[in-house]
């Protein structure tokens, strides 16, 4: 019980630190990918472990599928950022605010 | 023959006022006028029939609202009271048609005259012919009507249009009274029928209703608001103020409206419900209280009014009074018979006015006329006539009625009787039996005895009216003359069986007896009043004592009187402008523009553009700020879902790193 409240409370940490890692960064898109990126892998390792603990694999093809769709969505959100830093010279966060209400 | 009498002004006043523009002035003249002297022969007819051969006439036509207990039917009822009412009223409605036929012919809409007159008429009978409540309500508010009509015939004048509006709308504030009245009355007796309520009155002399705890007798209630009723028609101390404004109609509308019909209605209706309020020391009080303190009042603030025709109006009230408090004093016989004794007069005072007027071509000042005997004989002696009845001077009509009032009252006085209130009516009526003769004579004197302050060339015009108008004033004169000798026996004399039922007064409040009794000095106390008044009026015009009178204390006297003590001044700043303003400010510009609006419609058309802007302002651009909005949304759906309180602590810290 303790050994699984523990490595929970990894993954949510983990999860919560990347959520804060995309939500406090307001210069570099990359390092928002890259929090999006440990996202999933939290997310990915909470499947994971639910799996073993429960005894069940659907958790472990779950987190399978995650990596590819992780591996996927990365690739065309850095080919995004490529396109845009293309067009604007500049990936600041700060200044993407072309889309105001 | 009993429902001609009703039908016969109604159908004249639709034929000349739907069909005038084709009867012409004369046609229409002719119709009118037949209309109503048949009309008055008939009510002559059935006067003989129901007063003198003893048959009461009860007419159902037709049923009318029939909801539950509540039933009315279009009925009539002709009793004593009833048919010396229609008596009156058609002779003194055909005498002032015959009247305005002259005074009015050379006014253009003569056709609406005469249909606004003959409605009048009609809705007056409908008054005192009903036998319930409800249809009496009728006529009392189609007489109200008539009398907006009639006030404001002439619309074109400001003046004229605004004492109709105040004789309507102060009128109707004696009208609410007597709806409540109604409602009162069929709360408790079930019926607004007149015979169903007079046999049940005795049985309800306990009966008491319950306002919030607080306990009233059933028939005191009804009867204080009956007599709310009678205070706005009959024109007593408080709601008076309409009654002298009303003046600016045409004389012949003076002459009917507040002279013989509209005014006594009040009166009437008081008498009618005497099998009512005898139940009721309480309103019985009140009608004394206010009925004396009406004539003393009307009769004072006559005295200098220099109006010919207010002098007349303040003189009816101060008469209005006399009735009113004899009601009080529970001798309904004796107030009925100075009602038709004060029509008879008091018209012929009013016409006789109103040939003043036309033989001066509408000059109202009475400083601005005199020595008019010289010119107008006939019109004086008239005139003449009714001052002597209104003053009641011996075995004239005035005599046999208003005396018999005064001495009634004196015998209030008797400490047996043990009517503490019979004091107040006893000295201000006879006060006021002074004022009437002084204002009476000063206004002979003012009119015709002075010395003359007219231009020649008026003078010069001025004439006798023709045969048209002297035939009324001549009849009117013959009434006012032997009216009150004829009628006495019939009407108050010891042991009449005239009234029967339609007047009830119980044993124990009748002492009208006792006034054969009195002493002679008090019975000569009001003679000498009036005598004294007489003699004042004299010394002040014929000795010119008046520039003894030149001081302040009489000056200021003077002005306070002839301003009518400010009643008017003082309504309108207590009362009119106030609710005005309420009404401008409070009601209008606060609740309804203000308060409901900014709550509904328009506070709504405001609230949505401020928020949708707030709302639209909230989406910067800013990546980073949609993130904050989505992780939001996330912790809120959380806590709505999971319903747990410690997710608000993330929300918190998330605040906190915004």
């Amino acid at each position: 019980m303790l050994i699984y409240l523990n490595t929970t409370s990894v993954s949510i940490l983990l999860f919560l630190i990347s959520v804060l890692g995309i939500f406090l960064n307001q210069k570099n898109i990359l390092v928002m990918l890259m929090s999006l990126e440990m996202m999933f892998l939290s997310i990915s390792f909470n499947l994971i472990f639910a799996s073993i603990y429960l005894d069940d694999i659907v958790g472990q093809i779950f987190s399978l599928l995650i990596l590819t769709v992780a591996a996927a969505e990365s690739s065309i959100g850095l080919a995004i950022l490529v396109i845009y830093y293309r067009i604007r010279n500049v990936i600041t966060v700060e200044l993407i605010h072309l889309m105001k209400g | 023959m009993y429902l001609l009498i009703l039908w016969l002004p109604l159908l004249g006043s639709i034929f000349t006022g739907f069909f005038g523009r084709f009867l012409g002035h004369k046609g229409s003249s002719i119709i009118s006028v037949i209309c109503v002297i048949i009309s008055m022969f008939f009510s002559i007819l059935a006067f003989f029939e129901v007063g003198l051969l003893g048959i009461n006439y009860y007419i159902v036509l037709s049923p009318w609202i029939e909801v539950g207990l509540f039933k009315i039917s279009w009925s009539f009822l002709f009793d004593s009271l009833t048919i010396t009412m229609l008596v009156i009223i058609t002779s003194i409605s055909s005498f002032v048609h015959i009247y305005s036929l002259e005074y009015m012919q050379n006014d253009p809409h003569l056709p609406r005259f005469m249909s606004f007159l003959e409605i009048f008429t009609f809705f007056m009978l409908v008054l005192v012919t009903a036998d319930n409540f409800v249809q009496m309500f009728v006529g009392w508010e189609g007489v109200g009507l008539a009398s907006y009509l009639l006030i404001n015939f002439w619309f074109t004048r400001l003046a004229a249009n605004q004492s109709a509006i105040k004789a309507l709308i102060v009128n109707r504030v004696g009208d609410f009274g007597l709806s409540l009245g109604i409602l009162t009355s069929f709360y408790i007796f079930n019926s607004v029928d007149y015979l169903t309520i007079f046999s049940l009155a005795p049985l309800f002399n306990n009966y008491n209703l319950n306002f919030g705890g607080v306990s009233i007798s059933g028939i005191t209630t009804v009867g204080i608001f009956l007599f709310i009723g009678a205070i706005g028609k009959s024109a007593q101390l408080g709601l008076h103020t309409w009654l002298p404004d009303a003046m600016e109609g045409p004389t012949p509308v003076s002459a009917l409206i507040h002279a013989a019909t509209m005014v006594t209605a009040g009166v009437f209706l008081l008498i009618r419900f005497s099998p009512l309020i005898e139940f009721s020391y309480i309103v019985l009080n009140i009608l004394v209280i206010f009925g004396s303190l009406t004539a003393f009042f009307a009769g004072m603030s006559g005295v200098f009014q220099n109006d010919l025709k207010r002098v007349i109006a303040y003189s009816t009230c101060s008469q209005l009074g006399y009735m009113v408090f004899a009601c009080g004093i529970s001798c309904y016989h004796v107030s009925i018979f100075h009602l038709v004794n004060h029509a008879f007069f008091k018209a012929l005072l009013f016409l006789s006015a109103g040939s003043v007027i036309h033989a001066l071509s509408n000059e109202q000042d009475m400083r601005r006329m005199g020595s008019l005997i010289k010119f107008l004989p006939l019109t004086y002696s008239l005139m003449l006539i009714g001052s002597f009845a209104l003053v009641g001077f011996p075995f004239l009509t005035g005599f046999y009625s208003k005396d018999f009032i005064l001495e009634l009252s004196q015998i209030t006085l008797n400490n047996n009787l043990g009517k503490v209130e019979g004091v107040f009516a006893c000295w201000l009526g006879n006060l006021a039996v002074f004022f009437t003769a002084f204002y009476s004579f000063r206004l002979v004197y003012l009119t015709f005895l002075n010395s003359v302050n007219i231009n020649r060339i008026m003078i010069l015009k001025s004439h006798e009216p023709s045969l048209l108008m002297l035939i009324p004033l001549i009849l009117l004169s013959l009434c006012s003359i032997f009216l009150g000798y004829i009628g006495k026996d019939l009407f108050i004399g010891l042991g009449t069986d005239f009234w029967k039922s339609s007047i009830i007064i119980l044993p124990m409040n009748s002492y009208f007896i006792e006034a054969e009794w009195l002493d002679t000095i008090l019975k000569w106390l009001p003679f000498l009043f009036s005598i004294c008044g007489i003699v004042l009026a004299t010394l002040i015009n014929v000795i010119k004592v008046y520039k003894l009178l030149y001081n302040n204390f009489y000056r200021i006297i003077c002005f306070l009187v002839n301003k009518k003590w400010y009643w008017d001044i003082l309504y309108n700043r207590f009362f009119v402008y106030p609710i005005l303003n309420f009404g401008y400010f409070v009601s209008f510009k606060a609740l309804d523009r203000g308060f409901i609006e900014l709550l509904g419609p328009y506070g709504f058309s405001i609230l949505v553009p401020t928020w949708s802007s707030i709302f639209i302002k909230l989406q910067t651009g800013q990546l980073s700020h949609y993130l904050f909005f989505i992780v939001l949304g996330v912790c809120l759906l959380l806590i709505v879902i999971l319903n747990k309180i410690q997710l608000l602590i993330f929300y918190f810290v998330l605040i906190f790193f915004i």
